[in-house]
C-alpha cells in the first residue's frame, strides 16, 4: 500500500513542530509513513521523528542545505519521492512549506493544495478543507494525480505522540548546479523569540485605537505575561498608518491566525480583520466604542478605554498569578 | 528592463462572502486588483522608470470585467496587455492551471523579470508563483519586500520576507518574483493616465490559441461558510479598574488561561 511522504522543516537548529503534526495524522491514513528532513545538521534530529510515527526518515544533510534556496531544496525533495513513491505529500503550510510544496507539485506535474485546516482520508485519496478569503468560507477539495500534494496549516491538527519504525536512511541527492542560481547572501532573524502570529497560542493585537507607535510597548508587556507561547499582532489599520510592521498584520492582507486566545485592543473589527481572527478560540474585545462591530464576535467584551484598562489588567493578571 | 506582471482581479477585502453552490454569489461585488498584484505593478512600472527603458506587459487570466482591473494597471502605467479570458480555466481557479495559462502566455516575449502578488485574496492558494517558475525553468523568490536590479540588468538583488525575519537573495535574470505587502506603496492611476491607458494595446487570447491543454490538477468538492460567532458577555464594573479586575478573572478561571 502506498504511503505518505512529509517534508520536516528544520528552522533554526530544530524540526519545526509542524512536522510532527502532519507526521503523527500520517499514521492515521495507513501505509509507510515516510518522512524527509532537509537541512545541515538534519542527521542529528532525524531520530526524533519516530515518536510522532515515522517508519522512515531520509535525511538530506550537507552544508548546501544551510539557507532554504527553492531550486536545491526542490530538486533534493523531488528526488527523495521518487525513491519513495508515495500516494500523498505533507508539509506544513509555514512560510517555507507554501514556497516549496507549489515547486515540487510543478515538477511532479501533479496538483497541490495549500494551507489545510483539515485532512481526511476518502477511500485511497485524501479531501483537504482550506478557507478561502482568509476564512470567509471553506472549501473541501481534492488534488489531482499521484501524489497527492498537501500542505497543513501549522496548530491545525495538534500533536499526537505515536510510535513509529523510526528507521533512519542518509540519502545522497544529486544536485545540478546549473539549475541552482539564486544565492542567500544574509540571513536577518531578529533576536525575539517570540512565536510567529500563525503558530502563536495567545495574541494580544493593537488597532487604530492604540493612537501611536509609541503605546504598543502597553501590548507587549501583557502579551510577555502570557509568556513564550503568546506574541502581538496589529490591524492593517495601524500597520498603514505605520506604527507596527507588516509582519505583525492580522487580517486579509495580513496573517491568518488561529490562537486559543486573541485579545483585541482598540480594533473597531472591520471585515477584513474578523476573517483573519475569525477562528480564534476566545476573543477578548477592548474598546471604548461600544458599537464597534467587534462586540458582536467577541466572547468578552470590554466597553472602556484601552489606556486605562490595559494597564490595569497587566497588574490584575500579575494578581492572579501571584 | 522589460518586465512581465500577472494580475488577478478579486473581490475587494470589504465583500461580505455569500455561496451559490460550489462557488461564490457574485452579486454586489466590487472587483479590484488583487492588493498584492498591485504591489506587483508598481514595482514594474518602478524598475522601468529607474532604466528610463523597457516596458511593462500585464498577463491576466480572467472574464470579461478582468478588462477593468488590466486597464486600470495600464493607467498606472504599465504599457500594454494580454487577456487570458477563458471560462474553461478561470472558473476553476485552479493554481497549476492557471500558471500552466501564464506560463504559455509568457514564453515567447522577452523579459527581465515576472513580479506577481504572493498571494491572491480571493484562493489564498500562494502556488501560482512556485508554479510559474517551474514551468518557465527560471528562478522563483517569493514575498519579496525589497527589489534592486544591477545596471547591466543580468542580476537582481532582492530581500524576502522569512519567519521572523528576511534573506536576502541574489539571482540571475529573468527571475519570478512574487510582491509582499511592504514593497513599496503603488500610485493612483492619474486622469491623463487613464485617458491614456484606453488606446494602450490589449490582447485577448484563450488557451487553446497558446496551446494549452492541461486541464485544473484540483477540484472543488463543497463550498461552506465557517459558523457564525456569537457576541459574548459585555464585562460591566464601576469603572477600567474594576472591568479589568472582572476580566483577568475570567480568564482565570473560564478560559483557564491564566
Amino acid at each position: 500500500m502506498p504511503g505518505t511522504l512529509i517534508y520536516a522543516e528544520v528552522q533554526k537548529g530544530e524540526i519545526k513542530k509542524g512536522a510532527f503534526e502532519i507526521t503523527s495524522k500520517a499514521k492515521e491514513f495507513g501505509g509507510e509513513v515516510s518522512v524527509c528532513i532537509i537541512g545541515k545538521g538534519a542527521e542529528a534530529l532525524a531520530p526524533q521523528l519516530a515518536k510522532y510515527g515515522a517508519d522512515k526518515i531520509y535525511v538530506v544533510d550537507g552544508p548546501e542545505f544551510e539557507n532554504y534556496i527553492p531550486e536545491t531544496f526542490v530538486q533534493a525533495f523531488a528526488q527523495v519521492a521518487q525513491k519513495v513513491q508515495p500516494s500523498v505529500v505533507l508539509a506544513s503550510a509555514s512560510a517555507q512549506g507554501k514556497d516549496l510544496m507549489p515547486a515540487v507539485a510543478a515538477r511532479l506535474k501533479v496538483g497541490a493544495v495549500s494551507d489545510c485546516v483539515e485532512i481526511k482520508k476518502e477511500g485511497d485519496k485524501v479531501i483537504a478543507k482550506r478557507p478561502i478569503y482568509a476564512g470567509k468560507a471553506y472549501v473541501m477539495i481534492e488534488a489531482l494525480g499521484n501524489p497527492q500534494v498537501i500542505s497543513v496549516r501549522p496548530n491545525a491538527l495538534g500533536i499526537k505522540e505515536v510510535a513509529g519504525a523510526g528507521a533512519v536512511e542518509k540519502v545522497a541527492v544529486s544536485l545540478d548546479a546549473s539549475k541552482i542560481k539564486a544565492v542567500a547572501k544574509e540571513v536577518v532573524i531578529a533576536a525575539s523569540t517570540e512565536p510567529d502570529q500563525t503558530e502563536a497560542e495567545i495574541i494580544v493585537s493593537g488597532g487604530r485605537g492604540m493612537k501611536g507607535p509609541e503605546n504598543f510597548k502597553m501590548i507587549e508587556d501583557l502579551a510577555h505575561l502570557f509568556g513564550p507561547t503568546a506574541t502581538t499582532g496589529a490591524s492593517r489599520a495601524a500597520v498603514d498608518a505605520g506604527w507596527r510592521d507588516h509582519a505583525y498584520q492580522v487580517g486579509q492582507t495580513g496573517k491568518t491566525v488561529s490562537p486559543n486566545l486573541y485579545i483585541a485592543a482598540g480594533i473597531s473589527g472591520a471585515i477584513q480583520h474578523m476573517a483573519g481572527m475569525g477562528t480564534s478560540k476566545v476573543i477578548v474585545a477592548i474598546n471604548k466604542d461600544a458599537e464597534a462591530p467587534i462586540f458582536t464576535k467577541a466572547d468578552y467584551g470590554v466597553v472602556d478605554d484601552l489606556f486605562n484598562v490595559i494597564p490595569a489588567l497587566i497588574e490584575e493578571i500579575k494578581k492572579v498569578k501571584g | 528592463m522589460n518586465t512581465i506582471v500577472c494580475l488577478k482581479q478579486v473581490p475587494d477585502t470589504e465583500t461580505l462572502i455569500k455561496i451559490a453552490g460550489t462557488t461564490i454569489a457574485t452579486e454586489g461585488i466590487k472587483w479590484v486588483i488583487n492588493p498584492y498584484d498591485e504591489f506587483a505593478v508598481e514595482e514594474a512600472i518602478r524598475q522601468k522608470e529607474k532604466m528610463n527603458a523597457g516596458a511593462v506587459t500585464i498577463v491576466s487570466l480572467g472574464p470579461d470585467r478582468a478588462i477593468e482591473s488590466i486597464r486600470t494597471a495600464l493607467a498606472m502605467g504599465a504599457d500594454n496587455a494580454i487577456h487570458i479570458n477563458d471560462g474553461a480555466y478561470y472558473d476553476k481557479a485552479d493554481p497549476f492551471a492557471t500558471a500552466a495559462v501564464l506560463a504559455a502566455a509568457i514564453k515567447g516575449l522577452s523579459y527581465d523579470a515576472v513580479f506577481l502578488g504572493k498571494q491572491a485574496v480571493d484562493d489564498d492558494a500562494s502556488q501560482v508563483p512556485a508554479m510559474l517558475g517551474e514551468l518557465l525553468g527560471i528562478p522563483v523568490v517569493t514575498q519579496v519586500l525589497k527589489f534592486e536590479v544591477a545596471a547591466d540588468k543580468s542580476k537582481a538583488t532582492v530581500n524576502r520576507e522569512i519567519e521572523g525575519g528576511h534573506m536576502v537573495v541574489e539571482v540571475p535574470l529573468p527571475a519570478v518574483f512574487s510582491a509582499q505587502k511592504g514593497l513599496n506603496e503603488p500610485r493612483y492611476a492619474s486622469l491623463p493616465g487613464i485617458m491614456k491607458a484606453k488606446k494602450k494595446p490589449v490582447d485577448v487570447k484563450n488557451a487553446a490559441g497558446l496551446g494549452v491543454s492541461s486541464g485544473p490538477m484540483t477540484v472543488i468538492k463543497e463550498l461552506s461558510l465557517p459558523p457564525a460567532r456569537q457576541a459574548g458577555k459585555i464585562i460591566t464594573g464601576d469603572d477600567a479598574k474594576a472591568k479589568a479586575a472582572a476580566l483577568a478573572k475570567a480568564l482565570h478561571e473560564e478560559v483557564k488561561i491564566i
